[in-house]
């Protein structure tokens, strides 16, 4: 069975897989173009049935608890807004986040790239173990220590890092990879977790049973040695305030309050893009991610912190700000929108592509939506044979994940964006499908303000083709290679360089894109 | 300073050169909510909200708090408190028949012998009604971080008038501690990792008690 998710495919010169497309190993680009991954995880009845499950239960919670707020949308707008402030003000704000987290006690460090972040942190994690200490850290869940491959740089130099959220010790001890920003292990059913525990932990208790609460407890005892023993945790950041130097890690365990309060040192590794400028800014923050993550009210914890407090606490904290990519991204009109994400996963439960194909198949650390347009700008693409090329087609531009962002961040325009440009690198191409050759004049179109303009006065003759229906089902060739097997939906009233041009002024004397060719 | 530093503070404002100012943020939300804090309908909410969370919540006249103290430690052999804990908590703990443990700032309790007493009792500074969360700011009776976190068994005294009805309003409030470590605690700790199913209970404490004084 194979299943065609809209990808433009041209054969290949050569092999492809693992290592052969001789691009660098990275935690953000894969081996597998996203549709070969995608059809062996779509095979996979189980995951699929897994997949489906999660997904659907958390879309449900949390349409529930965002239905109850009446001024959700005026909360969305705050925090779009406060984004662009941040991204528009970052260096003033990074500089101010240091001088406060450095008045209270904290030492704050800068890596340009995943190598100098990954060295640093070993290199502080071997200062603080003295000599007779087991060589090892406690580590709460972070999207920025995967991003970098920390745990693996670690374990070559002889440190352990253990993963202390359940989904994470799930998939650690799995030998596995995480599948979903949130919950890492959605991919395993409560049989397999037990075959893992039993397994891998050596305290496990032998009458274990896949009731979920006692494969919890018996985490719970793997985990608690450890917290009470260990001098050096690891964590990333959901936010920090540059107005004060204050740190926030939401979560749900309690795990990241082990990690955040009894270790003598603590590590944070955090995206320069996670500022807040204000204190007041958590207001609007602290009611957008739970109740877009998990669909809660409230996480059960969330810990805020700023340097080191005395007598309360690891007492020496170390900050790690990290670009890897992000630099570029920001140069970038796609890349700056990306950079808004707070990680909270709504785009990927509300993704038809993601529920069938779960977050392995996009071959990065950012799976779903959000993850096929920050990947390829925090890496680049590297021709057509660069998996990462592929992702900005794993979706359907259904238009889900931007009514679900809590930050607004219209995906759908942007993944479009970069499909033209993954089309107008492809220079050397043999047969050039109608595919091509309708997205070659959509990168015609966009690589110029003028004719782009023009473009999106045309597209406002879409919407009276679209009709009621708010669909076009049938348009002429070229373009039929993309009707043939969907509708398009009607173009939107304001197209993303319009609102781009109407919030940052005009774009066409900005600098050329960073992933523009020409 | 760092090579990386002025290399990526460089970068960055490349990246950023020439973007106009951006508009001044929205601030259409709620900021406060229908009813003043401390009042009925706010108490009445935040109660729902805890019980939604599978926390022990109990709504008392002031000369009912020792009791209720000394009958939500019944279950617990020892019951530590912060050194600066106001005299009505230690007077209620003490008439209990749970052996009492200061944890005190000179000589802190490390986390194995916290890992041997049962149960915390402690003030908070604030709790938000429609999101069910009481925050902790090490304020008086609060005690550190890790005194709250490795018992068991967590008991907060709250008076009606901490309680608000937002998020913005706490915030508001909390803007105070100025750079004193927060803890937000919304119920129990709990995962949802296996299968999505709720499990109450997994690092920090497993059962939580509230108790509002009037
Ligand atoms: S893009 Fe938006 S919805 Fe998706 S994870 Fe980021 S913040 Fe959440």
């Amino acid at each position: 069975m194979t299943t065609f998710l809209g990808i433009p495919r041209r054969s290949r010169p050569s092999g492809h897989g693992m290592g052969h497309n001789g691009l660098p190993d990275s935690p953000l680009r894969g081996h597998t173009s996203f549709p070969d991954a995608a059809r062996s995880a779509v095979g996979n009845t189980q995951l699929r049935r897994n997949l489906g499950n999660a997904t659907a239960t958390i879309r449900a919670k949390r349409a529930a608890v965002v239905g109850e707020l009446d001024d959700w949308e005026a909360l969305r707008d705050a925090g779009s807004a406060v984004k662009q402030q941040v991204m528009a003000r970052l260096p003033e704000l990074l500089e101010q986040l240091e001088a406060q987290v450095t008045a209270r006690g904290g030492v704050v460090h800068w890596a340009a790239d995943a190598d100098e972040a990954n060295r640093i942190v070993a290199g502080l994690v071997e200062n603080s173990l003295q000599p007779g200490d087991a060589r090892e850290a406690v580590k709460v869940k972070s999207m920025a220590t995967q991003e970098i491959g920390l745990n693996e740089y670690l374990e070559e130099r002889g440190i352990e890092a253990f993963e202390t959220d359940l989904a994470e010790l799930i998939v650690q001890l799995g030998g596995d990879t995480p599948s979903h920003i949130l919950v890492p292990a959605i991919h395993r059913n409560r049989s397999e977790i037990r075959e893992i525990f039993l397994r891998e932990m050596p305290d496990a208790p032998a009458d274990l049973s896949d009731e979920p609460r006692r494969l919890a407890m018996a985490a719970r005892e793997h985990l608690r040695r450890k917290f009470l023993s260990a001098k050096v945790a690891i964590s990333g950041a959901n936010f920090a305030i540059a107005e004060t130097g204050t740190l926030a890690v939401v979560e749900s365990e309690g795990n990241g309050r082990m990690c955040l309060t009894l270790p003598e040192t603590l590590i944070t590794v955090m995206g320069i893009e996670k500022l807040l400028p204000t204190f007041a800014d958590l207001e609007v923050f602290l009611q957008l991610l739970p109740r877009s993550s998990t669909g809660e009210r409230m996480n059960p914890y969330t810990s805020l912190w700023t340097g080191v407090t005395p007598g309360d606490g690891p007492q020496n904290f170390h900050l790690v700000l990290l670009d890897n990519g992000r630099t570029n991204a920001l140069a970038d009109e796609v890349g700056r929108a990306a950079l808004h994400c707070i990680r909270c996963s709504a785009c990927l439960n509300v993704c038809p592509v993601y529920e069938r194909a779960g977050g392995h198949a996009y071959g990065s650390v950012y799976p779903g939506p959000i993850g096929a347009v920050l990947t390829p700008q925090l890496t680049g693409i590297d021709g057509h044979d660069d998996p990462n090329a592929s992702l900005p087609y794993a979706s359907s531009l259904c238009g889900a994940c931007f009514d679900a962002c809590p930050v607004k961040i219209d995906i759908p325009s942007l993944l479009v964006e970069l499909r033209g440009r993954v089309v107008d690198a492809d220079r050397d191409r043999t047969i050039p499908g109608g595919w091509d050759a309708a997205m070659r004049a959509a990168s015609w179109v966009m690589s110029s303000g003028k004719r782009f303009t023009a473009a999106e006065k045309a597209m406002k003759a879409g919407r009276v083709l679209a009709g009621k229906k708010h669909k076009i089902s049938s348009l002429p060739p070229p373009l039929s290679a993309w009707t043939t097997s969907r509708d398009l939906p009607e173009p939107p009233r304001q197209t993303f360089h319009q609102r781009w041009r109407a919030e940052h002024g005009s774009s066409d004397d900005a600098p050329a894109p960073g992933g523009e060719p020409r | 300073m760092s090579r990386s530093r002025t290399a990526m503070l460089q970068r960055i404002r490349e990246a950023i050169a020439g973007t106009p100012e951006p508009a001044p943020v929205p601030r259409d939300y709620r900021h406060t909510g229908d009813h003043p804090p401390g009042s009925p309908a706010v108490v009445e909410l935040l109660v729902d909200r805890l019980v939604d969370y599978r926390a022990d919540v109990r709504v008392l006249a002031p000369d009912e708090l020792p009791a209720a103290v000394a009958d939500a430690l019944r279950p617990s052999g020892s019951v530590v408190l912060a050194d600066d804990a106001p005299a009505e908590l230690v007077d209620a703990a003490s008439a209990s028949t749970t052996q009492l443990i200061v944890d005190r700032r000179s000589a802190p309790l490390s986390a194995a012998d916290l890992d041997h007493i049962d149960a915390v009792l402690t003030t908070a500074a604030v709790a938000i009604a429609v999101t069910g969360t009481i925050v902790l700011n090490a304020g008086p009776g609060q005690g550190r971080r890790a005194i709250t976190l490795v018992p068991d068994r967590h008991l907060v005294v709250l008076r009606a008038d901490q309680i608000v009805e937002t998020v913005p309003e706490a915030i508001a409030r909390l803007e105070e501690s100025d750079t004193r470590p927060l803890t937000m605690i919304s119920g129990p700790s709990a995962t949802s990792d296996i299968e999505l199913s709720r499990v109450e209970g997994v690092h920090g404490p497993r059962t939580l008690i509230v108790l509002i004084v009037r």
